[in-house]
Parts: C-alpha cells; sequence; structure tokens
C-alpha cells in the first residue's frame, strides 16, 4: 500500500488538499443519503446504486487529476460526477429523471454525462466501458495530447472478456488509461473469492505487462498519490496502469436490494464502517490541528444544505418536454 | 390447479424438470445463494445442490458457451441471463454456436439448451436495460422462441422448452414475475409453436405475446365498454415457430388486425406477423393491418417519456378505431 506523504506539497498545502477532499467527500454523503431518502419517497425510480462507503475513491482520485483529463464510469457513479464537479443540482435533478438534469432525464441515475466536464458517462453494462476508456486514450495519444482517461469499474467487472481485451489493446498501444478498479468484495449479492480464479485484480496486470498498484480505499491520501503516479506515467509516457482499490460499499447493491441480505452479515458492514474514509480523515485534520469539532460541523452543515437545496432544485424543476422523446435519436 | 405468480410457476417448471432429468442443471448470475436475481431459482439450490445450480462470474460470453459445450457433451442446460439486455454479451454463442451446430454437423450435434431471462423494458431502467430482443432473437434458423405471458404458460413453455432437443429461449418480463393465475399441477406442457385465443371476438384481432397481451387485454375491455367493439386477443406465445395458422384463422373472421409488440417497429415482430396476413389472408382483409410498438427510440429514464415510448392500451384502441374507420 502507498504510504501517505506528498513529497511535493508543503505542508499547508496539503492540508489545503485534505479539507478539500473531505469537504467532497462528505458532499457526496450528504447528497447520496438525500438520494436514498427520494427513493424511498418514489422521485427517483429505477435502478439507483449508491457510492456510501467509496468515497475516497473518486475524491482521492480525481483529486489527483486535471480539468482536461476525462472521466468515465459505470452505474455507481454519483460519486465520481459530484467529484468532478458536476453541479449536485443536475446530478439530483437527473436522479429525478428532470430536463435540468445532467443528461436532461433522459439517462438516470446510471446515467450522468457531462461532454464539457469530459464526464463521458455512465455505463450500465458490466464492463462495458472498459474498452470505451481504451478508446478515449487512443484519441488522446492520436492527437498527440498529454491527457489522461481515469476509468472506474467494480470488481465483478474483472471477469468479463472486454476487461481483459481493453487493458491488453492499452498495453498494446500504450494508452493513457488509468483503470480504477473499485474493489469493494461484491458483486450484487455474489462474494468475489466465489466466482473469481484471481481474487487479487492486481496480478491481472502482469498478464498485459502492466503497471499496477494495491491501493486502501479507505486513506483517500493513499489513493491520490497512487492516481498522480499512475497520471505521471500515463503522460509521460503514455503508459496504462491498473490500480486496484480495495474500498467497501456500505449499502445494498441498489436502492432495491437488501443492505446485507444472505451474503455478508450485518457484522462485517458494521466492521467496515469502522475504516469509514470520512471519519478517518476528520480524525486526522482534527489531531493535526488543521480542523476543529467546530469547523468540521460548520462543513457538515455547508454540504447538508448543498444536498438539500439540490433535492429542492429538482423537486421544482419540469418534466421534459414530451417531444423531447424523439430528440437525440441520431445527430444532425 | 394452483394460482400461482409467473415466477413461481417458472420454479415449479425447473423444479419438475430438474426431478425428472438428472441431465437438466441451471446455470446463471445469482441463481444459487442469492435465490436468482428475480427469485425464480428459490429454493434450487438447497434441493439440487451446487453442481446443478451454479453461480457463475459476470461472464455471459463465457458462461452462455460453457452451457453450449456442456449439451454437445450430453447435458440438457438451462441458462439464465440476469436480464437480456446482457445476453447480448452472447449472442456470439447463442447464434454462431447453438443456432448452428446441428446444420454445420450435418444433423450429429444437437444442441438441447435453453436460454432464459426476463425481456424488455421494466420501469425506469433507461436505454441500456429497457430493451425487447424478440425481433433480434427470433430472425435466426436454428433457434426456437417462446414469450409467455401468464403463470400456467410460462409453466408450461418451459418445461416444453427444457424437454425439446435445440436451442430454445424463453422472453420471461420483469414485470411479469408478480402477475398470479391459475396453474394445472405436474404434468402441463404448453407445445411450442401453438398460439392461445386469450379472448374471442368479432371486429378485429389484436395479436399479441408476452407483455403486450395484458395490453391488448384491457384494450379489449375499454373497446367492449365504450366503443361496442368486440375485439378478439390472439396471444402468439412461441416467436419461432410461428403458428401462422392461427393468426389466419382468426383475421378470416374478424377482417381486421392490429399488431401489438414491445419492442422497436423497425423489421419487428409485427412486421412478420403482418407478411403472414398479407399473405394467406389477403382477401378476408377490410383494413390495412396496424401496428402498435415501443416508439422507435432508445428508452428514456424519465417517467413520462418512458410511458409515452411503451405500447399502452389507449394506443392500441387508437389504432382499431382507425381500422374500423371510426375516425
Ligand atoms: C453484462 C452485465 N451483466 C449483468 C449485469 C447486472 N449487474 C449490474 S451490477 C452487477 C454487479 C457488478 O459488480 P461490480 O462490478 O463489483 O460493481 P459494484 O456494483 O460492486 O460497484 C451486476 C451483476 C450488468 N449490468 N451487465
Ligand atoms: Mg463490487
Amino acid at each position: 500500500m502507498a504510504t501517505a506523504t506528498v513529497r511535493t506539497a508543503s505542508t499547508s498545502a496539503l492540508s489545503e488538499l485534505e479539507r478539500r477532499m473531505l469537504r467532497q467527500m462528505l458532499l457526496i454523503r450528504r447528497f447520496e443519503e438525500k438520494a436514498a431518502e427520494a427513493y424511498a419517497l418514489g422521485k427517483i425510480g429505477g435502478f439507483c446504486h449508491l457510492y456510501i462507503g467509496q468515497e475516497a475513491v473518486a475524491v482521492g482520485s480525481l483529486a489527483a487529476l486535471r480539468d482536461d483529463d476525462y472521466v468515465i464510469s459505470s452505474y455507481r457513479e454519483h460519486g465520481q460526477a459530484l467529484a468532478r464537479g458536476i453541479a449536485p443540482n443536475a446530478v439530483m435533478a437527473e436522479l429525478f429523471g428532470k430536463a435540468t438534469g445532467c443528461s436532461k432525464g433522459k439517462g438516470g441515475s446510471m446515467h450522468l454525462f457531462d461532454a464539457a466536464k469530459r464526464f463521458l458517462g455512465g455505463h450500465g453494462i458490466v464492463g462495458g466501458h472498459i474498452p470505451l476508456a481504451a478508446g478515449i486514450g487512443f484519441a488522446i495519444r492520436y492527437k498527440g495530447g498529454d491527457q489522461v482517461c481515469i476509468c472506474y469499474f467494480g470488481e465483478a467487472a474483472v471477469n468479463i472478456g472486454a476487461f481483459h481485451e481493453a487493458l491488453n489493446m492499452a498495453s498494446v498501444y500504450k494508452l493513457p488509461v488509468i483503470f480504477c478498479c473499485e474493489n469493494n468484495r461484491y458483486g450484487m449479492g455474489t462474494a468475489f473469492e466465489r466466482v473469481a480464479a484471481v481474487t487479487d485484480v492486481v496480478e491481472h496486470a502482469c498478464s498485459y505487462d502492466m503497471a499496477a498498484e494495491l491501493v486502501n480505499g479507505m486513506d483517500v491520501l493513499a489513493v491520490y498519490e497512487a492516481t498522480r503516479r499512475a497520471a505521471d506515467r500515463a503522460r509521460k509516457g503514455g503508459h496504462p496502469t491498473l490500480l486496484e482499490v480495495r474500498t467497501y460499499r456500505y449499502m445494498g447493491h441498489s436502492m432495491s436490494d437488501p443492505l446485507h441480505g444472505v451474503y455478508r452479515t450485518k457484522e462485517e458492514v458494521e466492521e467496515q464502517r469502522k475504516r469509514d474514509p470520512i471519519s478517518q480523515l476528520a480524525l486526522k485534520l482534527r489531531e493535526g490541528g488543521v480542523l476543529d469539532q467546530a469547523g468540521l460541523d460548520a462543513l457538515d452543515a455547508e454540504v447538508r444544505e448543498e444536498a438539500e437545496q439540490a433535492v429542492r432544485f429538482a423537486d421544482q424543476s419540469p418534466d421534459p418536454d414530451p417531444a423531447e422523446l424523439l430528440t437525440h435519436v441520431l445527430a444532425d | 390447479m394452483a394460482t400461482l405468480t409467473y415466477r413461481d410457476a417458472l420454479n415449479q417448471a425447473l423444479r419438475e424438470e430438474m426431478q425428472r432429468d438428472p441431465n437438466v442443471f441451471l446455470m446463471g448470475e445469482e441463481v444459487g445463494v442469492y435465490q436468482g436475481a428475480y427469485k425464480v431459482s428459490r429454493g434450487l439450490l438447497e434441493e439440487f445442490g451446487p453442481m446443478r445450480v451454479v453461480d457463475t462470474p459476470i461472464a455471459e460470453l463465457g458462461f452462455a458457451g460453457v452451457g453450449v459445450g456442456a449439451a454437445m457433451a450430453g447435458l440438457r442446460p438451462v441458462i439464465e441471463f440476469m436480464t437480456w439486455n446482457f445476453a447480448v454479451l452472447a449472442l456470439d454463442q447463442i447464434v454462431n454456436s447453438a443456432a448452428k451446430l446441428l446444420y454445420e454437423s450435418g444433423g450429429q450435434v444437437p444442441i438441447p439448451i435453453v436460454f432464459r431471462g426476463p425481456n424488455g423494458a421494466a420501469l425506469q431502467l433507461a436505454a441500456q436495460h429497457s430493451q425487447a430482443w424478440d425481433a433480434w432473437l427470433s430472425h435466426i434458423p436454428g433457434l426456437k422462441v417462446v414469450a409467455p405471458a401468464t403463470p400456467a404458460d410460462a409453466k408450461g413453455l418451459l418445461k416444453a422448452a427444457i424437454r425439446d432437443n435445440n436451442p430454445v429461449l424463453v422472453l420471461e418480463g420483469e414485470m411479469l414475475y408478480n402477475v398470479k393465475g391459475e396453474v394445472p399441477d405436474g404434468e402441463h406442457v404448453v407445445p411450442i409453436g401453438q398460439a392461445d385465443l386469450k379472448r374471442p371476438g368479432r371486429d378485429v384481432t389484436l395479436v399479441c405475446h408476452s407483455k403486450t397481451v395484458a395490453v391488448a387485454l384491457k384494450a379489449a375491455e375499454q373497446l367492449a365498454g365504450r366503443e361496442g367493439v368486440s375485439a378478439e386477443v390472439l396471444d402468439l406465445r412461441s416467436l419461432r415457430p410461428l403458428d401462422e395458422a392461427a393468426i389466419v384463422a382468426s383475421v378470416a373472421h374478424t377482417n381486421r388486425a392490429v399488431v401489438v409488440e414491445e419492442g422497436w417497429p423497425h423489421a419487428g415482430i409485427g412486421a412478420q406477423v403482418v407478411d403472414v396476413i398479407q399473405r394467406e389472408a389477403f382477401d378476408h382483409l377490410d383494413a390495412p393491418v396496424l401496428r402498435v410498438t415501443q416508439a422507435d427510440v432508445p428508452m428514456p429514464y424519465n417517467k413520462q417519456l418512458e410511458r409515452l415510448a411503451k405500447p399502452s392500451p389507449d394506443r392500441v384502441v387508437a389504432a382499431v378505431r382507425r381500422v374500423l374507420y371510426l375516425d
């Protein structure tokens, strides 16, 4: 695991970064809690996969990237969308299916997009977007840019052919892609070790002669650092990296699934909550004198208000015009 | 007779066929420990053990191929797709292996396999998770395709599919799993290739299958009440082979038809039905045949737009009014 030191940053810059990351993680947590409430009220429909517990992965990794880098993700992407800087209003409105949503109400929870922010979805077929990331990397290389593309997917996607095909091509073509596997141990109700012969995802990098790192996904700074190293590698030589980030989802697979079910125990979930990435960072900042309890409370109040405002905005926003049914099937 | 949900009728068919034939096994994502993503396989792992109720990785192409290979070597696999949206990843094995092996081996290698799972839209699952593949899948010689609408048909057709010596695709529906109905106990097998008259009528035939049977029945109800129109509801049940005789017989009797389906209009199941009607019942027709389908767009997430996109009783009634020249 990476050690939590940032060589290039001064202590105060580091504190500032940590503060910012704490705020983002808190915002995602509060936003997701509001989304759960709205789902229970029937304001959000369909499949809704919450990110609670995994906040450090999106926040740490995206903090290490530039605004002109590309981001692509699976259906569990609310956290990345927010960490990327898509307005909570636009994300919540999308979950509500409203015209003001970041995909105009047509995509919903699983298909968040903001092309201007180079946030290219929100994809619902497990593993289907991993080759797309390689393609984005190909385009970057083709145009001679120094951007990178980060691609988020769950550990269960590693069992799909598309993962292996994409990693091989990314390595052969030397594409600037960071494959960020969020290993939360379960794909729906199946523990990874029940369906995977190799349970350390990082090991797969050997098959494709690719750099790889195993990262503690409950430590936001560790995620930040590992992503920085991967981004450097990509920008300099166009070398892809496979990151296996060990994390944990506190909620059910989606809002229509049980919290723990038969595949894991309540105790396990409780145990994991003790490693909570937000509490850990808050504790560190308190102990380091960067943020006292009052400051922490103020931060929390601020993001709570932001999440509540997002719900109000989504509530008050209009549905798409019925004519929108027929638009966007083909480009002009 | 017992009243069962569609889900439990499928469960009963699986259980009975697994008891009857030790070569039948079930494989798919979450079918075992999790008891099925939609609980169709509830209790089967306990009864038959992990050799016959097999949890897979998320690897549709892989486990579809494992199924076909097992069928080549004498087993009778039932492969569950969590939904048919994900079966698209497995299409190579379904189309290039399962559908071809008998033919390209000159009849030496039959593939007695069932691929099953929910097809079409549920509620607000958006574009990638709301697709009806009926027409795609019915296009391929070497496959049979069934799409039961009721619990009794679900049981009877799944049993027939498992006993068939060919690859049979069973299109179920997430929105159908909770539907209740009378189901005959024990040996109840519905022959593949037979349509079923779900409601007799005089003035127009509503050709439908799967979820659109309920849509057509509701429309028939409205038509009988408000318009005094007597609509006949013909449930295709099998999409390949198609019961052409039943379609022709019904249209010969009503002289008008509307075809209702969940899929997109372009090259849809309805286009195939219209071909049968114009070819075999041309002289019986008093009006052009109309079709009610999903709007020709990927499914939107927004609830209102989704409602507009789906076939509805109102749209069927409007089409019936047109073929009866009531407008
Ligand atoms: C090809 C495909 N098969 C099945 C599914 C249904 N499904 C959606 S998410 C999921 C589990 C994925 O787990 P993982 O990749 O670990 O991601 P996580 O949900 O844990 O973030 C499954 C089986 C799907 N969307 N796509
Ligand atoms: Mg997972």
